[in-house]
C-alpha cells in the first residue's frame, strides 16, 4: 500500500497539446510526449546519452512560462500545460533550422549520409523550404587524419551528441568543443588531429551517433553512409546494471 | 568600313557561348571567334575535399554526360587507391557509360541538331526545334524521343536515378547487377537496334542536300585524337591516346593516362574562358586537335561490333584517310549509338555480370591520380592529387568540349567566311555558323566547369571595335 502510494505521488498528470496525459516526475516533457505520441523535433538529444538541451529545435509553451522551454530537459510537474506545435513554435523551429543551415556548408547532394541525415530528414518535416538568411560559407577544414574515419566540420552542427557518448560511454572524453560563437567547434584532445590524438580508442561510436554527415567512415561514396544507433541504450543498460 | 558580327547566345547547344565575326574594311570576313563567357570553378572548389568524394562531386559539371564524369573521376580514384577493380564492376561501368553514350547521342541528334535536317536551314528559327519536328515528323521524333529513353532508362536502372546516380563509386560499383534487370534491358535491345537502323537509313539519304554544308561546316585537316585498346577497337571506357593526322596515318599512339601531359599542353585566350588544348609536339597554335564522335571514328582500326563495323565501312569511304568535314560528326554519333546497343548487349550477355564482387576496397596509396574515358563528346581527362590523408590538394579537369576548342573557332571562321558577307545578318547565314558549333555538340557549361543555361549571340564588329549588328536568341 505505501508502494502504491509512492508511485502515485510520483506520478503527475498534465495536459500536452490538449491530452490528459500522466509522466513519472523524473520525465521530461519530451520523453512524456514521447510515450504519448506526440511528436517534437531533436536533434541533439538522443537516447541513451544525457540530454544537452542545446539545438533548442524541442522548445515548448508551458502555461505560466514567458520564456519558451526545451522540452528534453524540462521536467513534467503536476498540472502543468503544454503546446508543442503553436504557429509561433513552428516559426521559431523553422527559423532555427535556416540558421544552422546557413551556419555551415550543408550540400546534400554529395553528402556521405544523403538520404540517411537526421538535419535532412527533420527540416523536410519541420517544413523548411527555403533558407532566407545569407550563407555564410565558412571555410573549414577536413580532417581526414584518422585511419579509419573523418571529421567534416562543415557539417557539423555542434549538437555535442560525439563529445557525450565518447565521455559518457566510452569513457574516453576525446572529443570537446573549442572556441565560443561562431568559432566554436570540437576538436580532438588538446585540439590535435585526430589521427594523432592518444585517448581515441577508434571505437567508431561517435561516427554512428553523429547526426549529419561530419563524421563518417573513409571509403564511403555519396549517400552509402548510414548511422547504427540501436546499440546506445543497450550499452547503457548492461554498464548501469554491471556496476551495480 | 569594318564590322564585327556577334552571335549571342548560341542556340541549342549545352551551355552559353558567343560568336563574334569580324569584318575588315571591305566588308569581308577576316576573322570569327567562338568564346565560352562564363565559369564555374570545379578545379578549385574541390580542393580539400575528401577524394571519396570526387566522383559524386564531379558528376555535377554536367547533366548530360554526368556518368562519363563519374567515371574519369572514379578511374583516377581507383589510381589514387592503386587498386584494379574486379571485371564484373569494369562491364557494369561500361555499360552505364555506353547508355549514357546512347541517350546523350540521341539527345543532340533528334533533340538538338535534327530540326535543321528536317525542317531545313532556312526555316523559321521560332520553330526550328523538337516541337515542330514532332507536329511535322511525329515518327522520327519519336524514335528519339524512345531512343533516349532508351539509355536514361538504363542508368536510372542501374544507378537508382537519371541524372547524377550514386552508383560508380572509388574502385567499382556499389550494387551488383540483378537478373531481372538484365533481362528488362535486354528485352529493349531490339527496339533500340530498330531505330538507329531506320535512322542512319533515312540520314544517309539527306547527304545529297547538304553539299555546301558538307563542304564548309569546319572541313579542314586537323590531328584527330580519342582512345582506342591495343588492338585499335573503338572503346569508351578504357585505353590509350591515339592521334592520327588528315591522312588517316596514326602520328602518337598508346599514350597511357598518366603520359597525357607529354602530348597535350593546355592555351588560354584573354577572350573565353575555355582553354586551349594543342598537341604539344605540333605547338600552339598548329596542334590543333578534333575528338568526339568523328575523331573516334577516324583513329579506330575497327569497331568491333557486327553492323557498327559495316557502317563504319561507309563512313570511311567519305574521306581518303580520315574523314574531314565536322558535318559527319553526326554521322558518326549514329554509328556510335548502333555500336553502344550492340556493346550493351554483348556485356550483359557474359557469363559473369551477376558476380557479387563488384568493389574493391582500399585506402589511398598514390598521391598523385589520372583517370581518362571517352564522354560522347570526347575524351575526358581527370587528374588529382591528394595528401597523404587522402584530401584533394589539386585537380585538373580536362573536358571534351575543350579538345574541340581550336577546331570549332577554325570551323566557324571557315562557315563565316563562306555564308557571312556584307554587312547584314541573314538568318540562314547565321543559323549555318551556329550549326557548325552544333555539329561538335559542345558541353559549354562543362567545359569551362561553367554555370549557366543557354544559347547563342552573334556579334558583327568593325575594325574599331565597333558592334555594328547583332543578333540575339
Amino acid at each position: 500500500m505505501k508502494d502504491r502510494q509512492q508511485v502515485l505521488s510520483r506520478t503527475k498528470t498534465l495536459k500536452i497539446d490538449g491530452h490528459d496525459v500522466s509522466g513519472r516526475e523524473d520525465e521530461t516533457i519530451l520523453d512524456v510526449a514521447r510515450e504519448n505520441g506526440i511528436f517534437i523535433p531533436t536533434l541533439c538529444q538522443l537516447d541513451g546519452l544525457s540530454a544537452h538541451g542545446g539545438c533548442r529545435l524541442c522548445l515548448v509553451e508551458v502555461k505560466g512560462s514567458s520564456k519558451l522551454l526545451p522540452a528534453c530537459v524540462t521536467h513534467v510537474a503536476e498540472g502543468m500545460e503544454v503546446v508543442t506545435n503553436s504557429e509561433r513554435l513552428i516559426e521559431y523551429r523553422r527559423m532555427i533550422m535556416e540558421l544552422i543551415f546557413s551556419e555551415g556548408n550543408h550540400v546534400c547532394a554529395v553528402c556521405v549520409v544523403n538520404g540517411h541525415c537526421e538535419l535532412q530528414s527533420l527540416a523536410q518535416r519541420i517544413g523548411m523550404t527555403h533558407v532566407t538568411v545569407p550563407y555564410l560559407y565558412p571555410r573549414r577544414v577536413v580532417d581526414a587524419s584518422h585511419e579509419r574515419y573523418a571529421l567534416d566540420r562543415n557539417r557539423c552542427i555542434l549538437c555535442t551528441r560525439c563529445v557525450r557518448v565518447c565521455d559518457e560511454i566510452e569513457g574516453a572524453h576525446t572529443w570537446d568543443v573549442s572556441g565560443r560563437g561562431i568559432e566554436a567547434r570540437i576538436v580532438t584532445d588538446l585540439n590535435q588531429p585526430w589521427g594523432q590524438s592518444e585517448t581515441c580508442t577508434s571505437c567508431g561510436k561517435c561516427v554512428n551517433v553523429c547526426p549529419t554527415g561530419a563524421l563518417f567512415e573513409k571509403g564511403k561514396a555519396v549517400a552509402e553512409m548510414s548511422k547504427k544507433r540501436a546499440f546506445l541504450p543497450y550499452l547503457t543498460l548492461m554498464r548501469e546494471k554491471r556496476s551495480k | 568600313m569594318a564590322r564585327e558580327i556577334v552571335i549571342d547566345p548560341v542556340t541549342r547547344a549545352e551551355g552559353h557561348g558567343k560568336i563574334t565575326i569580324h569584318l575588315d574594311e571591305q566588308g569581308f570576313v577576316q576573322d570569327a571567334r567562338f568564346h565560352v563567357t562564363q565559369i564555374r570553378g570545379f578545379e578549385k572548389f574541390c580542393e580539400g575535399r575528401p577524394f571519396y568524394e570526387m566522383p559524386a562531386l564531379m558528376a555535377r559539371i554536367c547533366g548530360i554526360c554526368p556518368v562519363s564524369h563519374l567515371i574519369a573521376s572514379a578511374k583516377a580514384c581507383d589510381a589514387l587507391m592503386a587498386v584494379s577493380i574486379p571485371m564484373t564492376a569494369q562491364y557494369l561501368r561500361r555499360i552505364m557509360n555506353l547508355a549514357q553514350l546512347v541517350q546523350s547521342h540521341a539527345l543532340s541528334f533528334f533533340h538538338l541538331a535534327s530540326p535543321d535536317f528536317l525542317l531545313g536551314l532556312d526555316y523559321d528559327p521560332a520553330q526550328r526545334n523538337i516541337f515542330k519536328l514532332i507536329e511535322e515528323n511525329p515518327n522520327i521524333a519519336r524514335d528519339g524521343i524512345r531512343l533516349r529513353r532508351f539509355g536514361q532508362q538504363i542508368i536510372e536502372w542501374l544507378g537508382g536515378k537519371r541524372i547524377h546516380p550514386g552508383w560508380i563509386v572509388p574502385g567499382g560499383v556499389s550494387e551488383p547487377l540483378k537478373p531481372e534487370l538484365r533481362d528488362k534491358i535486354l528485352a529493349e535491345i531490339p527496339e533500340a537496334l530498330a531505330i538507329i537502323q531506320r535512322t542512319l537509313d533515312w540520314f544517309k539519304r539527306t547527304f545529297d542536300n547538304y553539299p555546301e554544308e558538307i563542304r564548309t561546316f569546319a572541313n579542314f585537316p586537323s590531328l584527330f585524337m580519342g582512345m582506342v585498346n591495343d588492338k585499335g577497337e573503338l572503346v569508351h571506357y578504357d585505353g590509350k591516346l591515339r592521334f592520327v593526322d588528315a591522312a588517316g596515318k596514326i602520328v602518337a599512339d598508346g599514350i597511357r593516362a598518366e603520359d597525357y601531359q607529354k602530348v597535350i599542353g593546355e592555351a588560354v585566350e584573354p577572350w573565353s574562358y575555355l582553354k586551349f588544348p594543342y598537341y604539344k609536339p605540333m605547338g600552339y597554335p598548329d596542334g590543333m586537335y578534333r575528338v568526339g564522335p568523328l575523331a573516334r571514328l577516324n583513329i579506330i582500326n575497327f569497331c568491333g561490333t557486327p553492323r557498327a563495323d559495316a557502317e563504319w565501312a561507309e563512313f570511311r569511304e567519305l574521306g581518303r584517310g580520315a574523314v574531314l568535314s565536322s558535318f559527319h560528326y553526326h554521322y558518326a554519333r549514329l554509328i556510335e549509338i548502333l555500336n553502344g546497343i550492340e556493346r550493351i548487349e554483348y556485356l550483359l550477355n557474359k557469363p559473369d555480370i551477376l558476380s557479387t564482387h563488384v568493389r574493391a576496397h582500399a585506402a589511398p596509396n598514390r598521391l598523385e591520380g589520372i583517370g581518362m574515358a571517352e564522354a560522347p563528346r570526347g575524351t575526358l581527362i581527370h587528374h588529382y592529387h591528394i595528401n597523404e590523408d587522402g584530401i584533394i590538394t589539386k585537380a585538373n579537369l580536362i573536358i571534351a568540349t575543350g579538345h574541340n576548342n581550336l577546331a570549332m573557332n577554325r570551323g566557324v571562321l571557315q562557315a563565316a567566311k563562306h555564308f557571312v558577307n556584307g554587312s547584314k545578318l541573314t538568318e540562314g547565314a547565321l543559323n549555318r555558323v551556329e550549326a557548325v558549333i552544333r555539329t561538335f555538340d559542345p558541353c559549354l557549361s562543362c567545359s569551362t566547369h561553367a554555370l549557366g543555361q543557354m544559347p547563342l549571340h552573334i556579334q558583327l564588329i568593325g575594325p574599331d571595335g565597333e558592334v555594328l549588328d547583332q543578333k540575339i536568341r
